[in-house]
């Protein structure tokens, strides 16, 4: 829809009080320690439920996932650890202890990798949420799984890489199969929380890391149902079924940058245009009377490019421009020039790059942890969503061994 | 169905929106789309782009709107008009939740700010959703996928040493978006039923994005990790417990086969596979393997380059080794036993297009499952049905709106 760019944007009410309860507070999520798990219990956490969280004796074995701090391994050492188990209790129980059954006989939720012992723990009302490579009675259900190994067979990898396909395809970084099967298993427990609020009904929860990666492919995947079109993989954009041209520049350092999609409406070639006078490179750019034309005809849109030549070299021209104006700044300043007159450019920040950034720092997406047994606080990542009545919070570090051994329900 | 009680008035688009109502319209939301009707909705640029299951083109025919519009109704508003911004508050009064994932100031351009919308529903949910939030220094800047990514930090950690970063090959925070934004409504209205308040929730995408980055930011700001050593990033099959862990060449034309060694009991058992002598001190251990990763990478690479990556995968799970063809999307939509038997690939019945395979979701509630049978809207096709279910209009008064070119 067409609205003006300068329409009034009212910034988000203010939380009464950041320290309010979260929107989940009040669900009790008795969690088996496990790391299909631990991403989903950790969001349900941080939004508010009161997550416990069951070690074996001794401790999991995820507490000696690397990295660790300073490099140095310990059982409250592991960054890994740290970071999957914020605002979760920790209790330390053997598996026959019988503690287990009346942690879970006041639980709403019992969140595992669906470990045998937990199945004589069903009743009507609990919520039992598990999470498994391939899901609980799937012919491939046992096969063993990584991250690295769901990625490959899920769909991801295929689509990621570069244009020379004698490299190969690439998994992307931080535990993405993790990650997306687990974002699925929040989404999965608040729908039946919300069932069982509203009838009393519990229900079993079955997630699959294969499945969940199988439609998170986005194009790699509708191409096939759709058109039975297979997708190839390009560096540094989408993988596609036709080649489509580079969207990474590179910056006055070599860093590169991403350009975006290149200009399509009657703004964006003029702002475009507009850049390239300023920075007087117009004469540098070989093809920049497309760009007028553009202008003059009243932009592009996508479904034109395959069947009108001039739309597609308009488009080229478009491209091109931002990737001579990228060589001549720095990767944040062509980040933030193009996005100033309404270009949607992009800066390629490493991770170290986001903890500088006024925008993570302003939005509360990082935010320091105090760890009371190190008596040093350390910047963790903060609140992807912002609630304005109920706001995300890291509550507590993560447990150390047995830490809340005591919790009762 | 579990959701059935709810009813969200939704302005989402592309994936980064449209994912989250598509998501709860599986699970029995009542989700009507608004669109555009003088643009014929293409604010959303998969309503007419490829894929297309035939020859046909236009607006009721991309297949990716299709995806991700299950389940949904289609109707038009002209909100130019000030009729339209009236029904546009008649609806609001009678909804759950507003959605969009429009750019910073649009909703407000129409009249509709968080603070009108509450005089309209006072316990009315909003979620906003767009790559740098409403708050904020980036607030009016713009975004897709890629530029989320890019500068979140995930397509810096996507890529192979000594190479460009490769991104990821796809908008992996489209998915995810909608995802977060599924996650951060069905939250609210969590909220909502404990203590009977509505909220707005501002969803930043690139926020969303930075979370995914896991313990690799901790290993920066506990550590001192710096990732952009040299201007190359290593992240790639980056892992430090174990070893191999790779993605390697197969027999075949682009065919690779991805392992993973988990420990010296999976070392074991994948040497007596590959026929290395299981205490060959330069791979016997874990602190072994990593110091010669690279000969160890060799090695592994010489036996899977002879071998097809379905057969080579399967002697290593054999033995319980993590194992993996890289799946091409033929092999593992119509070939793969694991999405198959799960069901992963429902048809819906769009009125134009006809029958057409969709994306389903990886979850199965045992009491309260998802269903997908609905394509995508058509464009309005839907505006006489929910006008007149939700705000009692009649057909003659929709086609008068209609012939004002109010809807």
């Amino acid at each position: 829809m067409t609205v003006a760019r300068d329409s009034p944007s009212p910034a988000v009410p203010p939380i009464d009080d950041p320290s309010a309860p979260g929107p989940l507070t009040g669900i009790k999520i008795l969690e088996l320690a496990s790391e299909w798990t631990a991403f989903a219990g950790k969001v349900m956490a941080d939004l508010g439920a009161e997550v416990v969280l069951v070690e074996p004796l001794g401790g999991s074995p995820l507490r000696r996932y690397e990295p660790f701090l300073e490099g140095v391994a310990g059982p409250d050492r592991s960054l890994w650890w740290w970071h999957y188990q914020t605002s979760k209790l920790g209790v330390e129980l053997a598996d026959d202890d019988p503690r287990l059954g009346e942690l879970a006989a006041h639980a709403e939720v019992l969140l595992t990798d669906a470990p045998l012992r937990t199945d004589g723990l069903h009743r009507d009302d609990l919520i039992h949420v598990t999470i498994t490579p391939f899901g609980r009675g799937n012919p491939r259900d046992g096969e063993p799984a990584t991250d690295l190994t769901i990625l490959a067979g899920g769909g991801p990898v295929w689509n990621c890489g570069y244009d020379d396909h004698s490299l190969p395809p690439v998994r992307g970084a931080g535990n993405q199969a993790l990650h997306t099967v687990g974002l699925h298993a929040v989404a999965a427990t608040l729908v039946a929380v919300l069932h069982q609020r509203r009838t009393g009904e519990g229900q079993r929860v079955d997630l699959s890391a294969h499945a969940a990666a199988n439609v998170t492919t986005e194009a790699g995947s509708y191409e096939w149902l759709v058109a039975k079109s297979t997708v190839q993989r390009q560096t540094g954009r989408h993988a596609a079924v036709n080649p489509s041209t580079a969207t990474t520049a590179y910056d006055n350092r070599g860093r590169p940058v991403n350009t975006g999609f290149p200009p399509r409406s009657v703004a964006e070639f003029r702002a475009v245009r507009e850049w390239l006078d300023t920075l007087g490179l117009t004469d540098q750019h070989l093809e920049a009377f497309f760009l007028d034309l553009a202008i003059e005809r009243g932009g592009v849109h996508l479904s034109e490019l395959s069947v009108i030549p001039e739309a597609m070299a308009m488009f080229g021209a478009g491209r091109d421009a931002l990737l001579l104006i990228a060589a001549t700044l720095t990767d944040h300043e062509f980040f933030v020039g193009g996005q100033q007159r309404g270009l949607a450019v992009g800066v390629i920040n490493a991770p170290e790059d986001i903890v500088a950034d006024a925008h993570f720092q302003e939005r509360g997406a990082i935010v320091p942890v105090h760890h009371d047994d190190l008596d040093r606080s350390f910047l963790y990542l903060g609140a992807p969503i912002a609630f304005s009545r109920s706001p995300w919070r890291i509550s507590r570090r993560a447990p150390r061994l047995g830490e809340h051994q005591d919790t009762n329900w | 169905m579990a959701l059935e009680h709810i009813r969200i008035c939704d302005f989402t688009g592309q994936l980064a929106g449209a994912g989250a109502t598509r998501y709860l319209a599986a699970y029995g939301a009542e989700v009507f789309r608004i669109e555009d009707p003088v643009t014929k909705g293409m604010w959303d640029i998969l309503r007419a782009v490829p894929p297309y299951v035939d020859d046909r083109r236009g607006v009721d025919f991309g297949g990716a709107y299709n995806n991700h519009n299950v389940g949904k109704e289609g109707i038009t508003l002209n909100l130019r008009t000030d009729r339209a911004r009236e029904i546009l508050a008649e609806l609001i009064a009678k909804s759950d939740v507003v959605s969009e994932n429009f750019a910073t100031g649009v909703m407000a351009g129409f009249g509709f700010t968080y603070e009108r919308m509450k005089e309209l529903r006072p316990d009315i949910i909003y979620v906003s959703n767009c790559g740098f939030g409403h708050r904020g220094p980036y607030r009016k800047f713009k975004t897709w996928g890629p530029i989320v990514q890019a500068v979140c930090g995930l397509t810096y950690t996507s890529g192979l040493p000594n190479q460009p970063p490769a991104g990821w090959g796809f908008s992996y925070m489209d998915h995810h978006g909608g995802n977060w934004m599924a996650i951060a409504i069905l939250a609210a209205l969590i909220h909502r039923e404990r203590t009977g308040e509505g909220q707005w929730v501002d969803m930043a995408c690139t926020d969303a994005g930075a979370h995914m980055l896991g313990p690799m930011m901790l290993e920066h700001t506990a550590n001192g990790r710096v990732f952009r050593s040299n201007d190359q990033h290593s992240t790639h099959s980056d892992s430090p417990r174990m070893a191999p862990h790779n993605i390697y060449a197969s027999a075949g034309t682009d065919d690779w086969v991805a392992i993973a060694c988990r420990d010296d009991g999976d070392w074991k058992a994948l040497a007596g596979v590959i026929g290395i002598a299981p205490d060959d001190e330069r791979f016997a251990t874990v602190t072994a393997r990593k110091e010669n990763e690279g000969e160890l990478d060799d090695v592994v690479a010489q036996w899977c380059v002879v071998r097809d990556k379905f057969s080579a995968a399967a002697a290593l799970i054999a033995v319980g080794v993590p194992a993996s063809p890289v799946q091409k999307p033929e092999e593992r939509i119509d070939h793969d036993i694991g999405t198959s038997e799960w069901g992963l690939w429902p048809t819906v019945e769009h009125a134009a297009m006809g029958s057409v395979r969709v994306d389903g979701l990886p979850a199965k509630l045992s009491k309260t499952p998802w269903s997908m049978t609905r394509g995508g809207p058509v464009l309005s096709a839907d505006t006489e049905t929910v006008l007149g279910r939700v705000l009692g209009y009649s057909p003659e008064q929709v086609t008068a709106l209609r012939e004002a070119g109010v809807v």
